[in-house]
């Protein structure tokens, strides 16, 4: 893979230099898009072993901050991405949803894990787990292993990255459904 | 007490106990009506004194429910585990929350997740289930997932 064309994406659009300063050239959605992607702020919610790599993946060997992630949220209301770090049971899933509906708009979701993402070792025979967290709240990335390594979660949270800066979200989907629904 | 004194002691209270041999403690086997009488000597007789019940639990054998208790002493240092032998169909047993206030919530668990009634229990509702699960018992090896369920 190419980085220099992903990860270190330079600024969107062209800058012409002038006498006293310079013009910049670019779409505002571009920027606001890659605004976004570099400042998300995940929210601190882990619910069985994946927590434990996430908070790997913040500490100092792997330091999300280097993407941007570093500023973890303890409340909703401040954060941007919900990463869904462990199984979500019966009982913890009206949580979610109501910790997902008082995010501030745009928020992103990332499903860590086999359990976050079907239940994984707890989709057959469970009285108690839901099977995948994407029946409760819209999930934007998901993330395979049990639990993964703190590289794949950077690796998810970089293709989150590159979905936000290429324009990608649940209401731009949506909208092309639509059109795609009326076409028919 | 070693656990020999207390295989002695025990038989000479108690003639009904019968005891299975291997593993760390000596496992006792007590008829469930006679669970009460037995659990009320161990807990204040001078040579037993167990204050501490660190374990309740049950077990699904298929055939029959067998109720789990670990004990021990903070005092006199020694442990027993009782078991007790339950009608699938009925299963029913003294409670003991009243010598052992943690056996409440225990109980509790117990009874939503195998369906074991513990007469006298003065609280007996569901402790973790969701509100009107009543009559599915989880635990039980027969217990089946409706949206995903595999037989082995």
């Amino acid at each position: 893979m190419d980085n220099s064309s992903t990860i270190q994406k330079p600024f969107p659009g062209q800058v012409h230099p002038t006498a006293g300063g310079g013009v910049l050239i670019s779409k505002l959605d571009d920027v606001i898009n890659w605004a976004r992607s570099n400042s998300l702020w995940p929210l601190v919610f882990g619910t069985s072993c994946c927590a434990i790599e996430m908070m790997s993946t913040a500490g100092a060997k792997y330091d999300w901050s280097r993407f941007g992630f570093e500023v973890a949220r303890a409340t909703p209301r401040q954060a941007d991405v919900i990463i869904i770090a462990g199984t979500i049971v019966n009982k913890m899933a009206p949580v979610l949803k109501r910790l997902y509906d008082q995010m501030a708009d745009p928020k992103y979701v990332i499903a860590m894990g086999a359990c976050a993402t079907s239940g994984g070792p707890f989709f057959y025979n469970t009285y108690s787990v839901v099977k995948g967290a994407d029946h409760v709240i819209p999930v934007d990335v998901y993330v395979a292993g049990c639990p993964p390594r703190p590289e794949a979660l950077l690796h998810a949270l970089i293709t989150l990255q590159e979905k936000i800066k290429s324009g990608g979200k649940r209401e731009r989907i949506d909208i092309d459904g639509n059109k795609l629904g009326k076409a028919d | 007490m070693t656990n020999e004194e207390l295989k002695t002691q025990l038989s000479i209270i108690h003639t009904s106990l019968t005891f299975e041999e291997g593993g760390e403690w000596i496992n006792a086997v007590v008829p469930a009506t006679e669970w009460k009488a037995l659990a009320l000597h161990l807990r204040r007789h001078g040579s037993f004194l167990f204050d501490y019940l660190f374990c309740l639990t049950c077990v699904d054998w298929k055939s029959h429910l067998t109720m789990v208790y670990h004990l021990t002493s903070t005092t006199a240092r020694h442990s027993l585990v009782v078991k007790a032998k339950l009608d699938r169909n009925r299963p029913e047993i003294p409670t003991v929350a009243d010598i052992w206030r943690t056996a409440e919530f225990h109980e509790r668990e117990v009874f939503e997740l195998f369906g074991v009634n513990f007469t006298g229990h003065p609280d007996l509702r569901l402790l973790i289930l969701p509100d009107g699960w009543e009559g599915r018992f989880p635990m039980r090896k027969d217990y089946d997932d409706p949206i995903n369920m595999i037989k082995l």
